[in-house]
């Protein structure tokens, strides 16, 4: 995270090279706002993922690839999801763990493991 | 086949038998509405060990057999605080409150949110096409309409993309979607696209849609700023076969959502079918499924109704009408309906106008989801169902209507300007960030060009070694304003500045939500639609009433009738005395209408009028007869006209003829509306005929028979192409017309 505030996306800031892919993540804060907008406009599910969204705002483009990665069809052995759902949590994602731990289940009845 | 019957052999070329027409069959899912397969509604909760609860069964299936769609919906999709209440609603209830403008919108969403896939299947079926249609009214979720287009060429020329998304927004589009027929170019495509669509208007967002992965990676640099290609699909055997899980199209739309990517996932009846395993079941319930798994993953939004697979739902018995169930499903569970229409359904222009109206007139948070803004063959995703050769037809419909389809007329010189700018800007940062190099002389290509096929291919690496290198360099939106603010295209620096600025706010990730060009949110949220009946609900403000109506083709009385100042004074009429009564037999009076010759010149088929009198006059005296001219001033009607010229007639045979060239003959003993021949076609005559006319008025007066005259008919719409001007040509008879004021003999003279 770099932590800049909104309004220092700036065309100056952005000549001046102060800007870089981590100002494009969402605040968690902002995404918890919706979450609760969300919820209040009746659409609990919509609150979830902006809740989820929460969790990846904080981690970095490439490891949010590899989750979806992960959870494409025969990609990941049970050992797999069971180590990305632990590294989840560790990262503070268990909304996102929780979606990884119900994956496993639902992938080994169906036959979607790798 | 020589034996073909001339009706078959004319309906046989007609484009609509050009689409295949399928008989339905359940075994390969191609039903629409129903199939004897679908699943009863059903929904078992039980308790959990935790003291919660959980769906056991759903839809007839046990939880032992879920499959991951039916694991995905009953796990996050379902509200089982209303579930009971909702499924033990009858079906008819349940349609007639969607219906009912008495009730709620949010009572609907309540319910429904409480229905499973095949109930709401269900109770969709059992409305008509127009109850649907009243239900979108209420059920859509934002206020007011909006629209996408389709930003492509197969060229992938930068500047050309610009300069149509320029152009799209300029026409009102607040969503520009792009692709590529190489996908190397994507990245090249996403920042013209990125570029144009901020040129004259902001705010409108951009997206490309490639592999998921790929274009999820533009995004995460700010290149895009929504998507909505996430296919999910109604089996589970397809959506595996498309390579995800209900479980990572979760964690997709959460990772958009978590840079600020505003997102909608993509289903589409026929989908499943086209792929050979719809289970048996009917296009409708297949796609309930999906619109129920939208809701459950967290999508704000569903784009259906008319996708990829629209051909095959068009093939089979109320084909269309599934279409439209589709976007009410979406609706109704509170979703986001970015309406379909997007594919082009029939090579007949009756159906693909058929498709498209009903959600005009009912509305749409977005009408298309993906109007082709651009010629059909630049159309990289598959040829919309309306294209940039429509824009015309589209922008009348919404006037005819009365309806806001979210775009608006522009004028040449405007969107020259804005195609130039975008263009221009494109040029310059590709060049500031050394990505290529466009000559002044394809900047003036591209502004010009209808089409990709209107420009010189260029050098074919170009494209391509600018999007790797975009790769390469892992270019970010921040270089692009950088860009763009370095070689003066300040008002885009700031324009995607704000963007980006805003998007971080989070409030366009909520339902419906579009930035209007002052970047205020218009969504579920901030512009909720509150229709409840009549004179409720969206109304466009004057001044976008004022958009809607102000067409460019729309004329004033005084425009339509301007062509009548050129051919003033070209003939010269003179009173003589009052008109009497003639007694030469061999004397046909012309009656002339008030305006002829006086603020009339110029009849509807462009002969002016005195040649029109000439040719009846010479008409008149092949066959020995006398012409005389009379004014007949105090009616405008060519019956009466005709008549009063005929009582005057030494013959008792007249001609009535009005400025706008209509003209007959008639008889003194006659009743008005009653003649002896009428040329009321004025726009089809030609001198020819007016001098036949003449000819047969002179038989009669002789005893003699006519000689028919037979135009041949038309296929021209004559009301739709000259009654405007019909009506202007007859609001200056209406002036000049003196009631009372008895007919005087006149003289027609060339000055």
């Amino acid at each position: 995270m770099s932590g800049k505030d909104i309004t220092e996306i700036t065309v100056g800031n952005a000549i001046d090279g102060k800007l870089g892919l981590s100002d494009l993540r969402m605040d968690p804060a902002a995404l918890a706002h919706q979450a609760v907008l969300a919820e209040q406009g009746g659409n609990p599910q919509l609150a979830e993922n902006f809740l989820r969204a929460a969790e990846l705002a904080v981690i970095d483009d490439e490891q949010v690839m590899a989750l979806y990665e992960a959870l494409r069809p025969y990609r990941s052995t049970a050992t797999d999801l069971e180590e990305l759902r632990a590294s989840l949590l560790t990262k503070g994602a268990p909304r996102c763990a929780a979606l990884v731990e119900q994956a496993a289940i639902a992938y080994a009845r169906r036959g979607l493991l790798r | 086949m020589a034996d073909e019957l001339g009706r078959f052999r004319v309906l046989n070329a007609k484009p609509v038998n050009l689409d295949g027409f399928s008989v339905p069959d359940a075994e390969l899912g191609l039903v629409a509405m129903s199939s004897p397969y679908d699943p009863s509604p059903s929904l078992v909760v039980a308790s959990t060990a935790d003291g919660g609860k959980e769906i056991v069964e759903l839809d007839g299936k046990p939880a032992s057999e879920f499959d991951v769609i039916d694991e995905f919906i009953a796990r996050y999709g379902i509200d089982l605080a209303v579930a009971d209440e909702a499924m033990g609603l009858d079906d008819v209830t349940l349609a007639r409150m969607a219906v009912d403008v008495n009730v709620p919108r949010a009572e609907v969403v309540r319910l429904i949110g409480g229905t499973t896939p095949a109930k709401l299947a269900r109770v969709v079926a059992l409305m008509s096409p127009v109850e649907m249609q009243m239900a979108m009214a209420k059920m859509r979720a934002r206020r007011t309409p909006s629209n996408q287009a389709h930003v492509t060429n197969q060229l992938d020329d930068p500047l050309l993309i610009a300069a149509d998304a320029a152009s799209a927004v300029a026409y009102g589009f607040r969503e520009v979607e792009t692709t590529v027929p190489v996908l190397g170019d994507a990245p090249s495509n996403a920042v013209a696209l990125l570029i144009g669509s901020q040129v004259g208007s902001p705010g409108a967002m951009a997206q490309c849609s490639i592999e998921e992965a790929l274009e999820l990676r533009l995004g995460l640099r700010g290149l895009t700023s929504y998507a909505e290609t996430i296919s999910i699909y109604g089996t589970e055997q397809v959506f595996v076969d498309g390579d995800d899980t209900p479980f990572s199209k979760a964690i997709l739309t959460s990772a958009y959502a978590s840079r600020g990517l505003k997102m909608r996932v993509t289903s589409g009846g026929g989908a499943e079918v086209l792929m050979g395993a719809a289970e048996k079941c009917s296009i409708l319930y297949l796609e309930s499924r999906c619109v129920s798994l939208a809701r459950a993953l967290g999508s704000q939004g569903v784009q259906n109704g008319g996708i990829d697979g629209v051909g095959v739902v068009a093939s089979v018995p109320e084909g269309m009408k599934e279409l439209l169930a589709e976007n009410l499903m979406v609706m109704m569970r509170d979703l986001e309906s970015c309406a379909g229409n997007d594919n082009l359904i029939s090579e007949s222009d009756i159906r693909r106008s058929a498709h498209t109206l009903p959600v005009l007139l009912a509305g749409a948070d977005f009408i298309f989801s993906g109007f082709g803004s651009i010629p059909r063959y630049d159309n990289a995703f598959a040829l919309s169902n309306f294209n940039s050769d429509d824009m015309d037809d589209f922008l009348v419909l919404q006037r005819d209507w009365g309806a806001d389809g979210g775009l608006r007329t522009v004028t040449e010189e405007y969107l020259a300007a804005v195609r130039r700018r975008a263009a221009t800007a494109v040029q310059a940062v590709y060049r500031d960030l050394g990505l290529a190099d466009y000559d002044d002389a394809r900047v003036e290509e591209v502004v010009a060009a209808n089409g990709s096929r209107d420009l010189p291919a260029g050098h074919p690496k170009m494209v391509a070694e600018a999007a790797a290198s975009i790769e390469a360099r892992q270019l970010t939106v921040f270089d692009v304003i950088a860009s763009l603010q370095r070689t003066g295209f300040t008002e885009e620096a700031e324009a995607i500045t704000t963007l980006t600025r805003e998007r971080l706010r989070g409030d366009q990730l909520q339902t419906s939500a579009i930035f209007d060009h002052q970047f205020q949110v218009l969504s579920k949220l901030t512009d909720p639609n509150d229709y409840t009946g009549p004179a409720t609900g969206y109304t466009p403000t004057e001044r976008r009433r004022a958009e809607i109506d102000g067409i460019r083709q729309a004329r004033t009385s005084a425009e339509l009738t301007a062509d009548q100042a050129e051919h003033r004074g070209h003939v010269v009429v003179t009173d003589v005395e009052a008109a009497r009564q003639g007694s030469d037999p061999r004397e046909v009076c012309i009656g002339l209408s008030p305006a002829w010759g006086r603020s009339v010149w110029l009849t509807l088929c462009g002969l002016t009028i005195g040649e029109v009198l000439r040719q009846i006059s010479a008409g008149l005296e092949e066959e020995g007869c006398v012409a005389r001219t009379v004014r007949v001033r105090s009616t405008i009607d060519v019956g009466l006209i005709g008549l009063t010229a005929a009582r005057l007639s030494g013959s008792g045979i007249g001609i009535g003829l009005q400025g706008k060239g209509t003209a007959l003959i008639h008889r003194r003993d006659l009743a008005p509306l009653a003649n002896l021949e009428l040329f009321s076609v004025a726009p089809l005559l030609t001198a020819k005929k007016y001098r036949e006319l003449g000819r047969n008025a002179a038989r009669h007066a002789k005893g003699m028979a006519p000689v028919p005259i037979f135009t041949g008919g038309t296929d021209e719409s004559i009301s739709a192409r000259y009654h405007a001007r019909a009506v202007a040509l007859v609001a200056l008879e209406r002036r000049a017309c003196e009631p009372g004021q008895p007919p005087v003999t006149v003289k027609v003279e060339n000055p």
